[in-house]
């Protein structure tokens, strides 16, 4: 029953999402459906997302939000039964095209993970690393990226005189602030998050929120969560996914006061999730 | 809790619950067993350490005499001798003084008079015959034998001077250890880091067991082919000039090495958290940069432990450097022949008279090289331990 209704409803919320804000879309995602060797985790999605905005993805355990995170860095093809149809263009290039470097594409997307996992090296390696990777060396140089990165993460303050100890000694929510300067240090365009406060407690949770709200101003955030309140204060788009579907698509704002669908308001009220 | 010794004699602790032995008398008793078990077995490698190194005392405390001339005493003087002069003269222990009656002693004071006099008479003339060679200078210092040019090492247990200097035994089972590692060590952790991180599924299922297969081969076996096989192909290759040498040694060891460093290493870097290779990727790096700049690094401490162990079965492998090749040369040049520890030990026990000179050294060489690994070990262990304290954060 869903399924035949899905095109129509996506292809109105898509062209919802573009009315709603100006300029044309960075990240479109178009008919893209996702195998696990038969089993089609997720059904020919479609939708758009604007620079600089947050856009949320919400929807109860196993419904493919984070499988489709997954594939706007192409993190799913370390999965070797993973297979993908339908596409995703970023800045109007397919992403999935033969021609596309995948290293170039992760540079451009980055990605920071429901678990913190920082690298068991020192403060100062961990934001280092993915700057000597794409090719900056000189000392002062990356000296000058790593505080900006730490700054801008929140974190400059609490670590300045910590930098070369090792990161595993940082508390939970650190730890996770210091995978996003590590994320941020390389500029990324779009920053993936996959349930980034899901492991941490309130407090920490409410500065990596808001952390988001700041980081906004440059960057254009897709995050994942579990938590319908962080997407409500956080996300200027929420997606709602169901079993693989995109059900919903819109502001949140919308999603949360009015949604078109009996299913998203069933989510979001709570009534079944 | 005024309540608590009201339910009877049979309780413990809160509500009456029974706990400690009595409650789960079968699971205690399997404690008590395991505990046991593993404790026997500290004592057992103990009690081994124990014995070789009884059989060499003796010898660590200078009361063996090896020289080939030795001042004797006629039987006649029997009566003169007080029994500690006896008991040191014969080289008996006091129980063994104690258990002899007269007659005995008195053949076994003959018999040395009798072993003095079979020496040649131009012989007995030698500075050498009247060397005791047990001693440290001789065991570990080099020495100007008579004829010789210079003073020399030289491991030489028959003949009319027995030549105990064990440095070319050393030098050569660090020699042939050491071609093992250089060769073992590299590409054990370079498999280990293709199949852990970089083969598909498929291709690790075929590699893994396969070299790990490779401690299944008697050493015997890697013996025979590195004397027959290797040491022909490895003598065209690169041209020197005795074809049996410690560089064949060290490969074929290295074969006997691989899957040992090989599994551990594996294992370790298997157990890096996916997280971190996943972190590398996504900021960008290739595979090979995840694998090699990430996850090996947070290997290390299980790296290093492969290699510390590798090194053991190296220097503790007796068989393939006894076919290979087994003369005592002091040399340094990997091209030049070697004689380990190990391979001296399993040549020579058999000849070696028990309890005479030559015997207590083989015991002494079987202790150093326990006392060797030993401590290598140990070595092994806290630096391991420190990397991954420096790897959690917690220094």
């Amino acid at each position: 029953m869903a399924e035949s209704l899905l095109p129509k409803l996506t292809v109105a919320a898509t062209a919802r999402g573009d009315a709603t804000s100006s300029g044309t879309p960075l990240i479109e995602i178009n008919q893209l459906s996702l195998y696990y060797g038969a089993a089609r985790a997720l059904k020919a999605i479609s939708l758009s997302v604007q620079e600089r905005v947050v856009t949320a993805f919400i929807g109860p355990s196993g419904c493919g939000k984070s499988t489709l995170l997954r594939c706007v860095n192409r993190m799913n093809d370390l999965i070797d039964t993973v297979r993908i149809e339908g596409g995703i263009k970023i800045g109007g290039h397919d992403i999935y095209n033969a021609d596309v470097d995948v290293i170039e594409l992760r540079k451009r997307v980055g990605m920071v993970f429901q678990k913190s996992n920082p690298f068991p090296k020192s403060i100062y390696e961990n934001v280092a690393y993915g700057l000597r990777l794409h090719g900056t060396t000189k000392k002062s140089e990356v000296d000058a990226v790593v505080e900006q990165s730490l700054r801008s993460a929140a974190l400059w303050d609490e670590v300045k005189d910590r930098q070369h100890s090792s990161a595993l000694g940082l508390s939970g929510g650190q730890q996770q602030r210091l995978c996003i300067a590590r994320a941020i240090a390389i500029k990324p365009e779009i920053i993936l998050m996959d349930e980034p406060a899901s492991a941490l407690d309130p407090i920490a949770t409410a500065r990596i929120e808001d952390l988001i709200m700041e980081l906004k101003k440059d960057f254009t955030i897709i995050i994942v969560t579990h938590n319908m309140q962080q997407a409500a204060r956080m996300s200027d788009f929420t997606a709602f996914f169901y079993l693989g579907e995109l059900v919903e698509f819109d502001t949140t704002t919308k999603i949360f006061t009015n949604p078109a669908q009996k299913r998203t308001e069933d989510y979001v009220t709570g009534r079944f999730g | 809790m005024p309540q608590r010794h009201t339910t009877g004699k049979r309780s413990h602790g809160w509500m009456g619950i029974q706990r400690g032995h009595r409650a789960r008398p079968l699971e205690w008793l399997a404690e008590k067993f395991i505990f046991a078990v593993s404790l026997s077995t500290i004592l057992v490698v103990l009690l081994i350490f124990l014995f070789v190194a009884r059989e060499a005392a003796p010898l660590l405390f200078g009361r063996m005499n090896s020289a080939a001339v030795q001042e004797v005493i006629p039987v006649g003087e029997f009566d003169k001798l007080s029994p500690a002069q006896l008991q040191q003269y014969l080289g008996l222990t006091p129980s063994e003084l104690a258990a002899m009656d007269r007659a005995t002693l008195q053949s076994l004071m003959e018999v040395k008079v009798e072993a003095l006099n079979e020496i040649p008479a131009a012989f007995r003339g030698d500075p050498d015959a009247h060397l005791n060679t047990t001693q440290w200078r001789y065991l570990l210092g080099p020495h100007q034998w008579t004829d010789y040019a210079k003073p020399e090492f030289i491991w030489q247990p028959v003949g009319q001077i027995k030549k105990y200097n064990i440095i070319p035994l050393l030098v050569g089972s660090l020699k042939t250890t050491l071609v093992g590692l250089l060769f073992a060590v590299p590409l054990a952790v370079g498999a280990a880091i293709y199949v852990s991180q970089l083969a598909r599924p498929r291709v690790r299922e075929v590699v893994k067991p396969t070299i790990e297969m490779l401690s299944g081969i008697p050493s015997v076996v890697v013996g025979f082919f590195a004397l027959l096989v290797m040491a022909t192909v490895l003598q065209s290759l690169f041209g020197y000039q005795t074809r049996l040498n410690a560089f064949v040694a060290g490969i074929a060891l290295g074969f006997a090495v691989i899957p040992v460093v090989f599994s551990i290493a594996e294992d370790a870097l298997t157990s890096v958290p996916q997280a971190y290779t996943q972190a590398a990727l996504a900021l960008g790096s290739s595979r090979w940069q995840a694998a090699w700049q990430i996850v090996l690094p947070a290997a290390l401490p299980g790296v290093f432990a492969a290699t510390v162990l590798g090194f053991g079965r190296a220097i503790g492998e007796t068989m393939i450097v006894l076919m290979v090749c087994s003369a005592s040369v002091m040399s340094w040049n990997i091209f030049d022949s070697a004689r380990s520890i190990t391979t001296t030990i399993a040549a020579e026990m058999a000849e070696a008279v028990s309890g005479g000179p030559h015997y207590r050294i083989l015991f002494l060489l079987g202790a150093m090289l326990f006392a060797v690994t030993f401590v290598l070990n140990l070595i092994g262990d806290v630096v391991m331990h420190r990397l991954k304290l420096r790897l959690e954060g917690k220094r």
